[in-house]
């Protein structure tokens, strides 16, 4: 008998379908992975077992935890069970817990609202709980406030919320997706001894193939709602049957094809630079703590090369960013484009900004919501002397949005008409239109399903060769690093602790941090990828 | 159409709205009785066929009064949302685009303090000064205006900074005036024609506020207030002659919140849920 | 939160001289000579004279204001021309009943906003909460001295249940002044009310939303525990900002108000002031109210520090 039976679940939310027929089994002690991309319906499987689901949700199937029917539980029922039975984990750590209240009142709460004991008694359980989620009471006192926290110890304070009462099912849905991979690796770990210890079944819902490769003996694969492949991980992984599962796989591991190479002479030479930050720590009259975002920084990225830069949020990436473009000055050091310095006495050096452009990371915020396609991709016209007018205008737009695979019908269309693959193609159209020399995709491909990923990593591959371009690929992801670049940058607090060839680098890291990085990784089984 | 039909507060708002604007216009070429006349025949006589909100203590037609009064009252309220936006919206739009800098502190702090000053005191000061008239009245309420446009087009510019489209546009080389014109100030638009529409109706408010009191239109400009705190005295007498100005200043501030609130719903499907 | 609560007073201090020189600087604009304003063209040369020394305007500007500005500090307001008083005096009587009346509405106002906003919250869409809106949305509409006027119509001239206007004194008993106040402060409060109700019941939805909900109810609390534990204190921050701003308006809204119910407070003092061209007194009834506006904004934000945990480290 299985501690978690989902049979034919099917839930429409106000008369839309979300899922149709979903089946799966959770055993006690065992770990079930659900894998989707976003749209699949696997973080509604989850709340559906919780009966969590949002206003005008209707279910109809079979859902039963250990044989009690839990369609059929009363809302006082789900209530007992909620907490006590099934605990949950979310994604987002930031935002699951209270602000006002300390960790220790909500990690008890979980107790007081199942159990008739005395706060202190329900306090002793909560801070043991806590310590199980290995965040010890004399680290962290149960008088914290969750913004004295960081997002991994966050996500420790929502475990032990769900574990203090020793459920016996865990539903964790993406738990680390917002978290940095070495966060993640301890996080995951965390999980998998918790299920060991306390024999829990754990259901763990990721995007990511390969969070999950680790960790699941069973899997299911799920996509716009439907289960489209289950069975054991270890069976599962090595005969795909789906073509949707293999292609994720693939997808996952995917290896762009690139031409042309680097040559031996520097495009980017960034030269001891410092970026420092002045924090007010009480007030604007107040003392003034000296914050290096980044330290002593040099390298360079030479003409037709692809150079990965990666580290963790917070390492300085995103500020070094800023400077290679020009949009903020650095306090000492040089940064130079062709041998041009990018600032020229406080101002932005043109000349030089027009063979740099860059692609971020989020499709949606990438785009004025306001303009329509032809506009936004001819914004950097503005950098340009004597932009192209009249036919040569409608010919540049027509060329670069069929340079990324998009239609000359597209220009006319505002920006909300595009998925956000199509938007991440718009943004390199737009970098491209001015033919620049380097473009610095920060974090271009983070936000994408993986199957989408790899499109757009071959469309930068071909237009690479087609172009001669180079690229700055800024990532926390590592697997993408690997896939496009030659050489790889790791960076940790403002410094590059590691620097070479990215093959080298990855498989034989030399530094402490770097090798930490590597090992944190989420990697697929070496005879799948 | 659609939209309009679907929206439950749109179409009684905007419909409101257009009554008392149409009113006020067609005041300006025709009312029914010219409210200059006085005729003291006719004084105080209750609603009938050839009066229908009845006549005054000087035997003016009252619906022709009310006809005058939205021109007051709308002049005023319009007016001084205008004064509020163009001075205003400006304002925050350089406080955002140099969030931190000294501009923006001496722009907020500014516009702290004159939020300190509820539109009414600043109508005593002026009032106190230069004597009552509709102009103090517009100043006022204008002066009032402006720290709520201010902080409104603040606040919604700084989450527009930090999206990337802005980014993108400083890397094309744009600077921050021009990235506030063609960036920021379309897309906080939305808001601040709903935050006009809340600001118009208030204004009708104050205006009504102030000229009961006397510190706002004098004799012989007809205004709602004004024939409310004429009424003061006879309501027990005659209750009609205070009934409808009144209704008149509820139906138009309902019919502009109304009118405000689908806008809202209209122009941003994302507030449609947390509508306060 | 010593840190927060100093520089809190810091902004307090300097709020309040600003305010004091812009209402300084708006009456020195008056054209003229500010004495002969006052006292119309027919007035002497020798009680031009007193006014003149009296007013200060001997000296610069700079020394005019400090010796006003060091008035207040001290609580001398000068002396008002028409009542021939001290003006603290006249504030001091006047206030027992302009401030009464506005605390008398913002609690009317709060004890009926909270329930009500939390009842439409919690029956979001339902029969409840569209009433409960709809008549917010009449209270936010209707201008409240109109509505004073029709109370006054039903229950003093028809019901003959409270009297027209008029204030006995307090000496008359503390029940007769409430009573006397009663109809002011629920016209005062009628659009708070309103306006408090919308924002109780926004925030709360807004709240309602959270993720930290979902984690409440994922522990196993219902849906009214995870609203009266984890939703009411997030929801109130916003509450809170409202509540401050109110304030102001309630002080404003209680000088109209007082003219309908003919209330001796400070509405009435300052349209006798602004007849009678008593500048003085009328620079410093302003300047009253603006000060009580800055104090409560300032208690306001000390509140949110202790509502909210991550204010109290903050710079």
């Amino acid at each position: 008998m299985s501690l978690l039976t989902i049979e034919n679940l099917s839930l429409t939310i106000h008369g839309t379908p979300i899922l149709k027929d979903v089946s799966m089994r959770v055993e006690a002690g065992r770990i079930l992975g659900v894998i989707g991309e976003s749209g699949s319906g696997k973080s509604m499987t989850a709340f559906s077992v919780l009966q969590l689901l949002p206003h005008g949700a209707a279910c109809c199937g079979r859902i039963e935890l250990s044989e009690q029917d839990l369609l059929a539980a009363g809302e006082e029922e789900l209530c007992g069970l909620r907490g006590k039975e099934v605990g949950m984990v979310f994604q987002e750590p930031m935002t699951a817990l209270n602000p006002l209240q300390t960790i220790g009142a909500q990690v008890a709460e979980t107790i007081l609202v199942h159990e008739r004991v005395s706060r202190a008694e329900a306090m002793t359980r909560a801070a043991e709980a806590l310590r199980r989620a290995e965040l010890p009471e004399e680290k962290f006192p149960l008088s914290r406030y969750p913004h004295e926290l960081s997002g991994g110890q966050r996500q420790r304070v929502v475990i032990a919320m769900a574990i203090a009462l020793r459920p016996k099912l865990l539903i964790a849905d993406e738990p680390t997706t917002a978290l940095d991979v070495t966060t993640q690796a301890q996080i995951l770990a965390l999980l998998k001894r918790l299920v060991s210890e306390d024999g829990m079944g754990l259901m763990l819902i990721s995007h990511d193939l390969a969070v999950v490769a680790d960790l699941a003996d069973e899997l299911v694969i799920m996509r716009t709602g439907e289960v489209v492949e289950s069975g054991s991980a270890y069976h599962l992984f090595r005969n795909m049957q789906h073509p949707y599962s293999r292609a994720l796989l693939q997808a996952s591991g995917h290896v762009p094809e690139r031409s042309g190479g680097a040559q031996e002479v520097p495009l980017l030479e960034v030269r001891n630079v410092v970026r420092e930050y002045q924090t007010h720590l009480h007030g604007w009259w107040g003392k003034t703590t000296q914050f290096r975002a980044v330290d002593d920084v040099s390298f360079e990225i030479r003409k037709g090369e692809s150079l990965g830069l990666v580290g963790e949020s917070g390492c300085g990436k995103s500020t070094l960013t800023r400077a290679i473009l020009g949009l903020e000055e650095v306090q000492k050091g040089e940064i130079l484009f062709d041998g041009e310095p990018v600032i020229d006495e406080h101002h932005a050096n043109r000349e030089v900004r027009r063979r740099m452009q860059v692609v971020f990371q989020d499709p949606y915020g990438s785009f004025n919501p306001r303009w329509r396609v032809d506009r936004l991709i001819t914004e950097p016209y503005h950098l340009l002397d004597a932009p192209p007018l009249g036919a040569a205008r409608d010919e540049a737009i027509a060329e670069a949005l069929e340079n990324v695979g998009l239609s000359v019908d597209d220009r006319k269309k505002y920006i909300h008409e595009f998925s956000g693959g199509q938007r991440q193609r718009i943004a390199i159209a737009r970098a491209l239109i001015i033919r620049p020399d380097l473009i610095i995709l920060d974090e271009a491909v983070s936000a994408l399903d993986v199957s989408v990923r790899a499109q757009v990593l071959d469309l930068l591959a071909d237009l690479g060769g087609k172009y001669g371009l180079t690229y700055l690929f800024i990532s926390h992801d590592l697997s993408v690093v690997r896939s496009i670049t030659e050489r790889v940058l790791v960076m940790n607090s403002g410094r590059i602790v590691e620097e070479g060839p990215t093959d080298r680098v990855f498989d034989e890291p030399e530094n402490d941090y770097t090798k930490q990085l590597v090992a944190a990784a989420p990697v697929l089984p070496a005879d799948v990828a | 159409m659609k939209v309009l039909l679907h929206n439950r507060s749109m179409l009684p708002g905007a419909i409101l709205t257009l009554l008392f604007t149409g009113a006020a216009i067609i005041s300006l070429v025709w009312v029914p009785y010219d409210i200059t006349i006085l005729n003291i025949a006719d004084r105080m006589k209750s609603p009938s066929l050839l009066h229908p909100f009845g006549t005054d203590q000087f035997g003016r037609d009252i619906l022709s009064m009310i006809m005058v009064g939205a021109r007051t009252s709308i002049a005023v309220a319009l007016v001084a949302v205008g004064i509020g936006m163009l001075a205003g919206v400006p304002l925050g739009l350089t406080a955002a685009a140099r969030k931190g800098s000294l501009p923006d502190e001496v722009i907020m702090r500014s516009n702290d303090l004159v939020f300190a000053f509820p539109s009414l005191l600043i109508a005593v000061m002026i009032t106190a000064v230069f004597g009552a008239s509709a102009l103090n009245a517009i100043i006022a309420i204008g002066i009032f205006n402006i720290p709520v446009f201010a902080r409104l087009t603040r606040g919604a510019s700084l989450t527009l900074w930090s999206r990337e489209y802005v980014m993108a546009a400083r890397v094309a080389g744009k600077g921050r005036a021009r990235i506030s014109v063609e960036h920021i100030l379309p897309n906080v638009m939305n808001l601040l024609i709903v935050q006009g529409t809340i600001q118009f109706s208030l204004g009708i408010l104050a205006e009504a506020g102030l000229s009961y009191v006397g510190l706002g239109a004098q004799p012989p400009t007809a205004s709602w207030g004004r024939m409310l705190a004429d009424s003061q005295t006879m309501i027990s007498l005659a209750p009609h002659l205070a009934l409808f100005p009144g209704l008149a200043i509820l139906l138009t501030v309902l019919g502009l919140n109304l009118l405000g609130d689908g806008l809202r719903d209209l122009l941003d499907p994302k507030l449609r849920r947390s509508r306060a | 939160m010593l840190q927060y609560f100093l520089k809190r007073l810091l902004s307090l201090g300097l709020s309040l001289v600003a305010a004091s020189i812009l209402i300084f600087l708006a009456l020195e604009v008056v054209p003229g000579d500010p004495a002969a304003y006052m006292l119309g063209i027919n007035a002497q040369e020798d009680t031009l004279n007193a006014l003149r020394e009296q007013l200060g305007l001997n000296g610069t500007i700079l020394q005019r204001y400090l010796s006003w500005a060091g008035g207040l500090l001290v609580g001398d307001f000068g002396t008002s021309y028409t009542y021939r008083t001290p003006v603290s005096e006249l504030i001091g009587e006047r206030l027992w009943v302009s401030l009464p009346l506005a605390l008398y509405a913002l609690t009317l106002s709060t004890m009926i906003a909270f329930p009500a906003g939390i009842w439409a919250a919690s029956r979001r869409g339902s029969l409840v909460d569209t009433g409960v809106m709809g008549v917010t949305q009449l209270g936010v509409a209707i201008p409240n001295f109109w509505f004073a006027m029709l109370m006054v119509l039903v229950f003093a001239i028809n019901l003959r249940w409270f009297s027209a206007g008029g204030f006995p004194g307090w000496d008359a008993g503390f029940l007769a002044g409430m009573k006397a106040l009663t109809l002011p402060a629920i016209a005062l409060a009628l659009p708070q009310a309103s306006i408090l109700t919308r924002v109780m019941r926004s925030s709360l939805l807004d709240t309602l939303g959270e993720d930290f909900i979902r984690s409440a109810r994922a522990k196993g609390l219902t849906k009214g525990q995870a609203m009266w534990r984890h939703a009411l204190r997030n929801a109130l921050i916003p509450v809170l900002t409202i509540m401050g701003l109110q304030f102001s308006f309630l002080l404003a809204g209680a000088i109209i108000i007082e003219n309908v119910f003919y209330l001796p407070g400070l509405g009435r003092l300052v349209f006798q002031a602004i007849s009678s061209r008593d500048l003085i007194v009328v620079e410093s009834v302003v300047m009253l109210l603006v000060f009580a506006v800055i104090v409560v904004n300032f208690a306001v934000d000390l509140a949110y520090a202790l509502v909210d945990p991550r204010l109290r480290r903050r710079r």
